[in-house]
């Protein structure tokens, strides 16, 4: 028996690939396998590679997998780009209606779209491909059946057809897989929760985790791989007082932002790394004037325009400081799709309570992929907002130390929230004294964010493996492996950037600590070498996430 | 402010057009408050940055809220003041650099959207707070540090610009009309929707205009500036754009938009209760995901 199966569904965009993979993950969740699917497509509407891919599993999932069980390709390109990925023993499943492959004794070609067509059901030439690898990796197909009878029972005229059409698509795929005689381990069966789940996508745990958190404004600016969020929030964000809009810029969105910031509610915006570039000058703008703000940045390739839909994680010291002057932005990155539902909420608890921007770093990788994961305990839920003035202070607004009570228009306390420098009531004034006093209260509120949480296993090791962000699935898979290998690698992970949390810091000093990430310069690594911390990055920059025996071989041959 | 406050810094030349428009503006805030019975505290002033933007700190009497944000983003700062609070009067002052150059591009998206804020634009055709380079509204052939062979590029038309990008409300006014100014920016607040005030409002300093705006009979110079006729029809967008396309600078209302003015927030809390959707709770939207 076998524990995993991946499966890859490669063609031209517009051929349902992404689609095929996450009908064939959500119909093993619902199975009761655990489920991760991964797809990257290029930057247009239709053609072009693409491909989707599904991890089914009877153990939790960390990653989209390094190596296929079964390729499903729909022409040539896709065949002979996805072949290197296919694991020894693999099975390949083609549509033979576009090509042939001769030399392969482990394809199986199946004319999928005239066998739908032939059938009258066009639209179920996806369900045959699943049939056949449902057959070929031996998943079950009661289970399948199932899935299909639910999702086409949708309370309408014609849903039995409809759900018998299927069903008998199924089945021509399965018949079609069992002529070959080709056949991979049986999948295990599915493991049994205890827990209800639920089949969520990174971009819906970001947004829905805002929801909890208590958003109450969301404006944006479409930018892949950002746009799913504002999108989302614009169908369900959708309350008598929530408002939802689509701003002309990332320029508009962030002013925008700090306006409805300023006006006392919670407010977010989604965007991307060329809408991050464009919103440096509004940041510096709310960290000046104290604007409780969250900016998801769902990471690209970059620069400029790069790899749009593509994952890489390269905005980091930008969304540390993504403008001019001195300032530090609170920076929180989730490492799974779980973590994305807390960090949003984190995020809006952070701005709340230091009264400034915090930004929010996804990545395409998180942000589209989708997922099974138990449903998060609400009752853990907890959200912050700022401390309003009540008028103690007068209209002196940015008086203390640190924090002090917000005035909210329409109450006590007007007074300028001022970009320029300024005294108590928020007046300019360049005066150097005021500068060095106003500049020490703007990084001392940062002292109230040190309550972030981190994970750290085998503390008494040397060395540590410590990575940020979506690079957290592969690595926990590496660490694991190397671990159970007999490897003596300590394990730290904490999704609050910036702040660090102080204690994961001081268990960090003296340490050999390897930092994986996805960019060229090892950014997070430098930002830890700045902190005093002995780090060193393990880098890729290819647009995809990296592969757990990549990540193995390159650890083991640091600690040569 | 500025008179109670010693450690602020910034100061207007004297005779800038701008304490004129400081004046009216309290006065229309004045005026609102006593007829609405609405506290000063209701209003904010969004500022950007030039020598206009600076009125946020000048004013005095009862202060309303303020933000002297960053340069050209006064529009969209009020589009997210607004859009959250729509029961906030919300007044956006802006200078013709700070507008129509770096801010120009926020114009639109306001005036399509109606959003319910007013615009009260100081025009002194230069940059005064950067010492005199030449702005969208500056003539041609002017000479200043930034156009030393003479500005090269056109003038630019604001209020056919404004009239292009379908701004709904249009006003146009002198400084020194205090008056009358502070009457015009009054009835703009109360415009339901998107209104600007655009004021010529003459710098000292870099660019005197008040001979040219008023006319000055000894050196035979013909005013600029002349009141729009009774037999103006601002309903009528082509004679709109009839009246302002020449160099002269008509005062009063340009253009109002016929018909009722339904504002952003309206037309977005009609929207919501003709679709008739209630927003769904956390539990909810997590449960429909649910793998049975």
């Amino acid at each position: 028996m076998s524990k995993n199966l991946v499966v890859r569904f490669a063609g031209e965009g517009g051929q349902g690939v992404v689609g095929g993979a996450e009908l064939m993950a959500s119909a093993a969740a619902q199975g009761g396998y655990h489920v991760l699917t991964f797809s990257t497509f290029p930057s247009q509407i239709k053609g072009g590679p693409a491909w989707g891919q599904a991890r089914i599993s009877s153990e939790p999932i960390l990653t989209p997998g390094d190596y296929l069980d079964v390729l499903v390709c729909q022409n040539q390109y896709a065949y002979d780009a996805n072949l290197a990925d296919l694991r020894e023993g693999g099975l390949v499943v083609y549509n033979s209606e576009e090509f042939e492959i001769a030399d392969n004794s482990r394809a199986l070609g199946i004319p999928a779209d005239r066998m739908a067509r032939e059938a009258g059901n066009p639209l179920a030439s996806t369900i045959i491909l699943i049939g056949a690898v449902a057959k070929l990796a031996g998943v079950s197909i009661e289970a399948l059946e199932s899935f299909i009878t639910k999702r086409w029972s949708r309370g309408r005229p014609g849903d039995e057809q409809i759900v018998a059409g299927n069903i008998n698509a199924l089945h021509m795929g399965v018949e079609q897989a069992a002529k070959t005689g080709l056949q991979l381990e049986d999948l295990d069966t599915p493991p049994t929760h205890q827990k209800p789940r639920i089949m969520i996508r990174g971009y819906e745990a970001s947004a829905i985790g805002a929801i909890a958190g208590g958003v109450e404004s969301f404006i944006g600016y479409p930018i892949s791989p950002a746009t799913t969020m504002l999108t989302y929030m614009e169908a369900n964000l959708v309350g008598k007082d929530r408002f939802v809009g689509q701003a002309s810029s990332e320029i508009e969105s962030i002013t925008a932002l700090i306006g409805s910031g300023y006006a006392g509610k919670k407010t977010m915006t989604s965007t991307a790394g060329p809408g991050l570039s464009l919103m440096g000058e509004g940041l510096g703008l709310a960290w000046m004037a104290e604007i409780p703000l969250v900016v998801v940045d769902v990471q690209r390739g970059g620069p400029a325009t790069g790899l749009p839909t593509k994952t890489e994680q390269s905005d980091f010291i930008m969304a540390m400081n993504p403008g001019h002057g001195d300032m530090s932005v609170p920076v929180i990155a989730p490492g799974s799709i779980e973590e994305a539902f807390w960090a949003s909420i984190a995020a809006i608890n952070w701005s709340e309570r230091y009264q400034g921007p915090v930004i929010l770093l996804s990545e395409a990788a998180i942000a589209e992929r989708a997922q099974d994961i138990e449903m998060p305990d609400l009752s853990r839920v907890q959200t912050e907002s700022r401390l309003v003035s009540q008028g103690e202070a007068g209209n002196r607004r940015y008086a203390g130390e640190g924090r002090s009570p917000f005035p909210v228009p329409g109450g006590p306390g007007a007074y300028v929230a001022n970009g320029s420098e300024h005294d108590e009531q928020g007046d300019t004034t360049h005066l150097p004294d005021i500068h060095v006093t106003m500049t020490d209260r703007r990084f001392k509120k940062l002292e109230l964010l040190d309550d972030g949480t981190f994970e750290a296993e085998r503390t008494d090791a040397a060395v540590v493996l410590l990575p940020w962000g979506g690079t957290k699935g592969p690595a926990r898979a590496a660490w694991q492996e190397l671990t159970d290998e007999g490897v003596d690698v300590g394990w730290c992970f904490t999704m609050f950037l910036n702040p660090l949390p102080s204690a994961l810091l001081e268990s960090l000093r003296g340490k050999r600590v390897l930092v994986p990430e996805l960019n060229y310069l090892g950014q997070f690594a430098t930002y830890l070498r700045s902190k005093g911390i002995n780090a060193e990055a393990i880098t890729q920059y290819t647009g995809l996430p990296f592969k757990v025996a990549d990540l193995k071989s390159e650890i083991r041959r640091r600690l040569a | 402010m500025a008179k109670r406050n010693p450690l602020y810094d910034f100061k207007w030349c004297p005779g800038c057009g701008d304490f004129g428009v400081k004046v009216a503006l309290e006065q229309a805030l004045a005026r609102r408050m006593a007829e609405r019975g609405e506290s000063i505290e209701n209003t904010v002033i969004v500022a950007g940055i030039g020598c206009s933007g600076n009125m946020v700190h000048m004013m005095e009497g009862p202060q309303p809220f303020g933000i002297h944000g960053i340069h050209g983003r006064a529009l969209p700062i009020a589009y997210g003041i607004k859009s959250a609070r729509p029961d906030l009067n919300v007044v956006v002052v802006a200078g013709d650099g700070d507008f129509l150059s770096i801010g120009a591009e926020h114009i639109g998206p306001q005036a399509r959207r109606n959003l319910d804020i007013t615009a009260v634009v100081m025009d002194n055709g230069i940059y005064g707070l950067t010492k005199g380079q030449a702005s969208p509204t500056t003539e041609l052939s002017v000479v200043t540090s930034t156009t030393r062979f003479g500005k090269l590029d056109e003038k630019m038309n604001p209020f056919l610009f404004y009239l292009g990008v379908g701004v709904p409300y249009l006003v146009s006014q002198l400084s020194s009309r205090v008056k009358e100014l502070a009457g015009d920016i009054k009835t703009a607040m109360e415009y339901p929707g998107f209104s600007i005030v655009h004021v010529q409002s003459p710098c000292t300093t870099y660019n005197d205009t008040y001979s040219l705006l008023k006319g000055d009979e000894k050196k035979g110079i013909e005013p600029l500036a002349y009141p729009i006729g009774d037999g103006h029809d601002p309903e009528d967008i082509v004679a709109a754009a009839a009246l302002v396309r020449d160099r002269r600078i008509p005062i009063g209302q340009i253009y109002r938009r016929a018909g009722e003015s339904v504002a952003a927030h309206q037309r977005l809390a009609e929207a919501k209760a003709r679709a008739n959707i209630e927003q769904s709770t956390v539990e909810e939207l997590l449960t429909a995901m649910t793998i049975a």
